[in-house]
Parts: C-alpha cells; sequence; structure tokens
C-alpha cells in the first residue's frame, strides 16, 4: 500500500512529503521528494549585496537564523581577510549558544510530540525558546528572523538590561530544564519506544556525510567547534556529548546534554566578555572583495554542519553562494534511517533528524 | 386512573421510574405511565450523554490547557463553558463532505453506529439511589458488549472513507479491541464474583466498601483495558495525530465529525461512570439518599480527571507494544487476580453465598499488598523484554577532544 506522507502531515516538519510504500505498517520502500518550500535563496543571494545576504540567510533554517547569520557572515570575513573585535566575537557566540538551545528545544519538544505525548512537553520546551526569543528581540527587535550579525561583527551593541534579563533566563531555565530532563530521560513509554529503533552505525553516518547529533550520536565526536574553532569557541569549555548506537534514543539525549553544554558556554561568555567595538568601524557600506576569492564559511549550526561557499568577481553581489546545509545532508539516511521499521517509528525517526524544510530546499 | 406501581413488577426497584410512573399514574391511563416513565427516563439519558460530553469536552481542553501551561478555552460564557455549543455551531455551519470514492451508505452511518451502543451503555448504570432506566440482571454484561460495539462504527469509518490514513487507524483499533477485551472481562469477573450479581445496581449495593480496594488489579486492568479501548492515551494509535492524522475520523467533516467527536469524549463520560459505579462504589456517600447523584457525579468527575491527567503526561505506545501489554502482562495479571479472588471469596463467604463487611476488608487487606507485588514484578520482567539494546559497535574517535558519552 502506498502511502503519501506529507506535504500537509502534522509531523513531517514543515512541507516534506515522502512517498512511502506499507507492507501492513511496516515500511518497504520510501521515496523523499523535496522542493515545496523552494525560494530559490542561493539565486537571490547573487542579487543582493554582501551585508544583505544576510537577512536571506535568516529564512533558511528559521528555528536557528543566528547560526545561519554567523555562517555566512565568517565566509564573507574570509573573503576580505578580516577579523571581527573581540567583543563582537563572544557575542556571536553567545547568541549562536542562545540559538543553539533554542533550536535543540524545539527538536526535543516535536520528538517527544511525534511520540504521541500531548502537547505538554513542548509546550514546557516552547516557554523556554519563548525567553531566548525575547533576548533576541531585546538585541535586534526581530524574534525568529533576527539578522543581527553582520561581516565583521555584530550590527550593534547590547542594552543595558539584556545582561540581567540573560542572568534571570540562566537561573530559570537551568530548574526548567532540570524538570524537563527530570520527566523525560527516563520516563518508562520514551525509552521503550526510542531505545533501539533505527540505529545509524558510525560507518554508514560517515558515508552519508551526516552531521550535527544526528552523526555524534553514532558515536563520532565530530564538532567543528572543537575542530576548527571559529569566532570564540577556541577559548571555551565544553564536551561533546556521544551516543552509543545512534538510534533515536541516543540522537535525543545527545541534543538534550547540547543544551547544557551550551548553557556552560553562554555562561563563559558571560564572564569573558569586556566592553569594546562590536564591528570593525571603518568597514565601507558596500562591500567590494577582490575578483576571484573564494570562501568556504562553516560552521557547527543546530542541526549539523552548515557552511557558506561564496565566490566573488569583484562585485558588490556574490559570484555565487553555495550552501551546505545540513538539513538537506542529514536527509541522505532517510532510506537506512525507515526502511523495515514501522509507521509509528518512522515518524519519530524523521523527528530525531530534525529537519527543517526551509533549510533543505532553500 | 390514580394507580400505582405493583410491587412485583421489575421497575419497582427503580426509585426515579417509581416516582415518574405514580406521578403520571394520577393524569393518565396506568398503561400510558409505563410509556411516559420510560420515555422520560430515555430522554434524561440522552440528553445528559450528549450535553455531558460537551462539557467533557470542555472539561478536557480546559484542563489540558492547565497542564500545559496555557490557559485554554476562555472566551464564550463563564470560564469558556459555552465553547462546545460555539463549537457545534461552527461544525453544523460547515461543508458535510464526503470524499470521492467512499461508501456513502456506510460513511454515513458512522457517527450514528458509534452513538447508539454509548447512549445503550447509559441504560443500566445507576445514577442515583436505586435510579437507572433498567435493572439489567446482566448489566455488567451488558455494559461490556455494548461497549464493543463502538469499535464496529469505527472499522466502518476506516473501510468506507477511502482514505489510507483512515484504514490504519480502523485496523489498529479492532487489533487493540481484541487483544484487550480478553483481560477487561476477565478483571470484571473477580466483581461479580464478590457481589455475587450482575446487576450495576447489586454491585453498589455490594460495596459496603469500595472495590477500589478490594480488587486493586481489577481496578488497574480494566483502567488500562478501557483507555486503550476507548483510544486514550497512551493507547491512542487508532486516532494517533502525529502518525496517521487523524487516524478513521481524517475524512469526516461538519456535524458528522461532531457526532464521532462527541462520541469519544462521551465514551470517556460513560466509561468513567462505570468505572465509579464498579469499583468506587457509584451513589454510595455520605447522605446517599439525596446525594447519591452529586457522590455519582463526583466520582465519574474524579476518573475523567485520571484520563486527561494520563493524556497529558505519556507519550503513545507502539502497535506491538499494545499487544504485548495485553496479552504478556495484563492478561496474566487479570488471570491471578481472578485466582485469587476466586480462592477468598470460597473460604470466605457465609452459607448463603454472602460476604460480610470484615471479610471485605480481609480481602482488601490480603489484595491490596499482592497488587503492589505483583504488579511491581510482573512490571520488572515485562520490562525487560522491551529494553533489549544491540551491542555498540566500534567506532572511529577523534583523539583529544572531550566527550561524554550515553549511559
Amino acid at each position: 500500500m502506498t502511502v503519501n506522507v506529507g506535504p500537509q502531515h502534522p509531523s513531517t516538519h514543515g512541507v516534506f512529503r515522502l512517498r512511502i510504500t506499507f507492507d501492513g505498517e511496516e515500511i518497504v520502500e520510501v521515496e523523499p521528494i523535496l522542493g515545496y518550500l523552494h525560494r530559490g535563496s542561493e539565486k537571490l543571494a547573487e542579487e543582493r549585496n554582501y551585508v544583505q545576504v544576510v537577512t536571506l540567510t535568516d529564512r533558511m533554517d528559521y528555528t536557528s537564523s543566528m547560526i545561519n547569520n554567523q555562517a555566512y557572515c565568517l565566509a564573507v570575513e574570509q573573503l576580505l581577510g578580516i577579523t571581527p573585535p573581540k567583543r563582537g566575537k563572544y557575542l556571536r557566540t553567545l547568541v549562536a549558544e542562545l540559538q543553539r538551545i533554542a533550536s535543540h528545544l524545539i527538536a526535543v519538544g516535536f520528538f517527544i510530540q511525534e511520540l504521541g505525548a500531548f502537547g505538554t512537553p513542548l509546550m514546557y520546551s516552547f516557554r523556554s525558546r519563548e525567553r531566548i526569543l525575547d533576548l533576541f528581540e531585546m538585541l535586534c527587535g526581530a524574534r525568529v528572523t533576527v539578522s543581527y550579525m553582520r561581516p565583521g561583527g555584530v550590527f550593534a551593541d547590547t542594552p543595558n538590561d539584556f545582561w540581567p534579563a540573560l542572568e534571570a533566563f540562566l537561573d530559570d531555565f537551568a530548574v526548567e530544564f532540570e524538570e524537563m530532563e527530570h520527566l523525560l530521560m527516563e520516563n518508562e513509554i520514551l525509552t521503550a519506544r526510542t531505545r533501539g529503533v533505527s540505529p545509524i552505525s558510525p560507518d554508514l553516518a560517515i558515508n552519508c556525510s551526516v552531521s550535527g547529533p544526528v552523526l555524534r550520536a553514532s558515536g563520532v565526536n565530530w564538532d567543528w567547534r572543537k575542530m576548527s574553532p571559529y569566532d570564540a569557541y577556541d577559548e571555551m569549555e565544553f564536551d561533546i556529548p556521544i551516543g552509543r548506537n545512534g538510534d533515536n534514543y541516543d540522537r535525543f539525549w545527545v541534543r538534550m546534554q547540547e543544551i547544557k553544554q551550551s548553557m556552560r558556554i553562554v555562561r563563559q561568555c558571560i564572564d569573558i566578555i569586556e566592553p569594546g567595538p562590536v564591528r570593525i568601524a571603518d568597514l565601507p557600506l558596500v562591500l567590494r572583495p577582490e575578483v576571484g576569492v573564494e570562501a568556504y564559511g562553516r560552521v557547527e549550526a543546530s542541526k549539523g554542519e552548515l557552511a557558506f561557499y561564496l565566490v566573488s568577481d569583484g562585485g558588490v553581489a556574490p559570484y555565487r553562494c553555495k550552501v551546505r546545509a545540513p538539513s538537506l545532508i542529514n536527509l541522505t539516511i532517510t532510506e537506512h534511517l525507515l526502511v523495515g521499521w514501522t509507521l509509528p517509528d518512522m515518524i519519530v525517526s524523521l523527528g530525531s533528524v530534525d529537519i527543517n524544510m526551509g533549510e533543505v530546499d532553500r | 386512573m390514580n394507580c400505582q406501581l405493583a410491587s412485583d413488577s421489575i421497575f419497582y426497584q427503580n426509585a426515579l421510574y417509581r416516582f415518574i410512573y405514580d406521578t403520571a399514574g394520577t393524569l393518565v391511563p396506568c398503561s400510558f405511565s409505563h410509556v411516559i416513565a420510560g420515555l422520560t427516563i430515555m430522554l434524561m439519558l440522552v440528553n445528559s450523554v450528549l450535553l455531558g460530553a460537551a462539557l467533557v469536552t470542555w472539561l478536557e481542553r480546559r484542563l489540558l490547557g492547565r497542564l500545559h501551561n496555557r490557559i485554554g478555552p476562555n472566551r464564550w460564557g463563564p470560564f469558556g463553558l459555552l465553547q462546545p455549543i460555539a463549537d457545534l455551531v461552527k461544525l453544523i455551519t460547515k461543508e458535510d463532505l464526503v470524499p470521492s470514492g467512499a461508501d456513502r451508505i456506510i460513511f454515513t452511518a458512522v457517527p450514528l453506529v458509534m452513538m447508539v451502543p454509548l447512549v445503550l451503555m447509559t441504560a443500566v448504570i445507576p445514577f442515583a439511589q436505586d435510579t437507572m432506566l433498567a435493572d439489567l440482571n446482566i448489566g455488567v454484561l451488558f455494559i461490556l458488549a455494548v461497549s464493543s460495539a463502538t469499535t464496529i462504527g469505527i472499522f466502518m469509518a476506516g473501510w468506507s472513507s477511502n482514505n489510507r490514513y483512515a484504514l490504519f487507524g480502523a485496523a489498529r483499533s479492532v487489533a487493540v479491541l481484541i487483544s484487550y477485551e480478553v483481560p477487561v472481562v476477565i478483571s470484571l469477573l473477580g466483581v461479580v464474583m464478590i457481589s455475587g450479581s450482575m446487576s450495576l445496581n447489586d454491585i453498589v449495593h455490594a460495596q459496603s466498601i469500595p472495590f477500589l480496594l478490594v480488587q486493586p488489579i481489577a481496578l488497574f486492568v480494566f483502567v488500562t483495558g478501557m483507555s486503550a479501548e476507548l483510544n486514550r492515551t497512551p493507547f491512542d494509535i487508532a486516532e494517533a495525530e502525529s502518525e496517521i492524522i487523524a487516524g478513521y475520523h481524517t475524512e469526516y467533516s461538519g456535524i458528522k465529525f461532531a457526532l464521532i467527536f462527541a462520541t469519544e469524549t462521551g465514551a470517556m463520560l460513560v466509561v468513567s461512570a462505570v468505572i465509579a459505579t464498579l469499583f468506587l462504589g457509584g451513589w454510595t456517600g455520605p447522605l446517599e439518599d439525596f446525594l447519591g447523584w452529586f457522590w455519582f457525579l463526583l466520582k465519574t468527575l474524579a476518573i475523567i480527571f485520571v484520563f486527561i491527567w494520563v493524556r497529558a503526561t505519556y507519550p503513545r505506545l507502539r502497535l506491538d507494544q499494545i499487544m504485548a501489554l495485553s496479552w504478556k502482562f495484563l492478561l496474566p495479571l487479570s488471570l491471578i487476580n481472578l485466582a485469587i479472588t476466586a480462592v477468598e471469596v470460597f473460604l470466605l463467604r457465609d452459607a448463603s453465598g454472602h460476604l460480610s463487611l470484615a471479610d471485605l476488608w480481609i480481602m482488601a487487606a490480603i489484595n491490596i499488598p499482592m497488587a503492589i507485588l505483583l504488579i511491581l514484578l510482573m512490571g520488572g520482567l515485562f520490562q525487560k523484554k522491551i529494553n533489549s539494546l544491540p551491542v555498540r559497535t566500534e567506532t572511529p574517535m577523534v583523539p583529544g577532544v572531550p566527550t561524554i558519552e550515553v549511559k
């Protein structure tokens, strides 16, 4: 029996479509169909100048726009051969980690929602995410499509009431997160539903070029924040959580642990940060890199390795802007993940990969 | 015309029926009095089920809202109490769609097929002292038989909708019903043995202490089994929203959907009433002569609260796990309970086959520790089978990176 799951389905994280052939409830064939949310971001980037493109990156993975900004800005900075001032670096690291918390909260919340817990974990994680978005609103006036970062730093320094609000959030969130962890991690039904389901071996994960929490859940300790530190990550102390079986539980567990590590990094940023400029002062309004320069800006986004490949022809806009979207590339394992498992496991496995259609289709 | 209900009538024990019959008897011929009394109670039951279902939807949404850190519906009427009516008006005014390729007759019949057994179930439930439509001497059997009939409606919906998600839901629902009916029936046998009757009113009379204490395992199995039959979390696979959209009622819209939805919440109401009757002592309580209905309602609401609470708390089980839970856990549990109860009743009953209050307390003292022990023991055994993990393969590790590993 062939069933079209999506593009309008409550659990496909947007307009993802899977044409699945079932034998009873077991999946025998999977065909993912992409492109329902294609907006041509890469082409649009060729029509905008280097600063304007930042707004396009917001709309790719709209659950972690800060990290998208960061990846793009790193690429442009490589093109121009500049580095942002210290405070700018710390601010970027700080907001990127906050964004990672927010993004993982969505991933975890929807993961449990797809397991069938009606709303409660989702609302709990959204309660905390809401606070992070409020912090972003203080920084730049926007909550989701932030465009906070610029090539050469961030566009504005923090307002005075940001730091106390951040401290208050961290204190509250530590308690809220502990509560969530206490409720979820040892839940009998959750472990019964997720342990040993859809395991991905490390070899397969590496061969499929999977990255991010999905790769780490398979037991590979690969994280670009450690492998080639960017911004202020070389000064930060944090651990990389890795899974053992690469099953749904491990992917969920890795995300929960990464939230904790992100909180550690945010606290370190608060301790280290000093007053100073947040952006290189003498940058021209319209950036013009030299002819024929190429750059590859790469970050560890919340969903995996996010990279922007930029080519300059000396003009005001990039000649080519290629995005390595982690959500899209993590979908390579779809078939290994789903075939042989049942319909309820399929939904949960897809949720555990944590795709974002804005980024998959761009 | 002044006719009184004869004391040898089968309706004589029924207080409300007798009252209406006697009142009507002063106005119309005696033969009409039966019609009036029967129809009045029927009308009351049908309307209270429908209105009750509407209020339960409000209660559920409101409580879920609070459990979710939200407010819940609060726009229409005080505390949003009129929300169900607003919903109903909306649903009535919507287009009544029948999908192309659907079996129109069966598709249309489904809301009726699902609603009728629900209303039938209320006929035997005593909702105040000695007050019900019919004091059937096979009440428990009637409840079990009729409650299963709802599943026929579910399967009809899944089959006739011409929708694959609906078919998934229907197939799952039937599978769950078949496996959960067995432990549910067996769990109720203990109650029937202790009270010595299948009439729900007699069972209430027999509860000098609530059977909650005397039959804790039966209550556990019955509540679990019934939440599976009602498609409640954690067994709501028949309409698992995140998996199969809305399950068997995916294609229903407008007033048909309203009826199906009302049936679902109404079923929860009625089953809660049955649980309150069988295990919590029904209408018994202080001042039961006047306040029987109040105690009954209070106990029913308590059970409904538990159902809603569970819905807000637990994730969903998978079909195979639900089956395993029924056959490997609940069925042995209910069989053991049956055996224990049978031995206890055999040893404790007096010459006429009755159990005194002291006997019930003795049974409670044995059964409660037994229940805790058995559920923990068998739960541990059952858990081991579920959590068997594959062995970890060797992974290529990048040296010099601080890592923490999953337990």
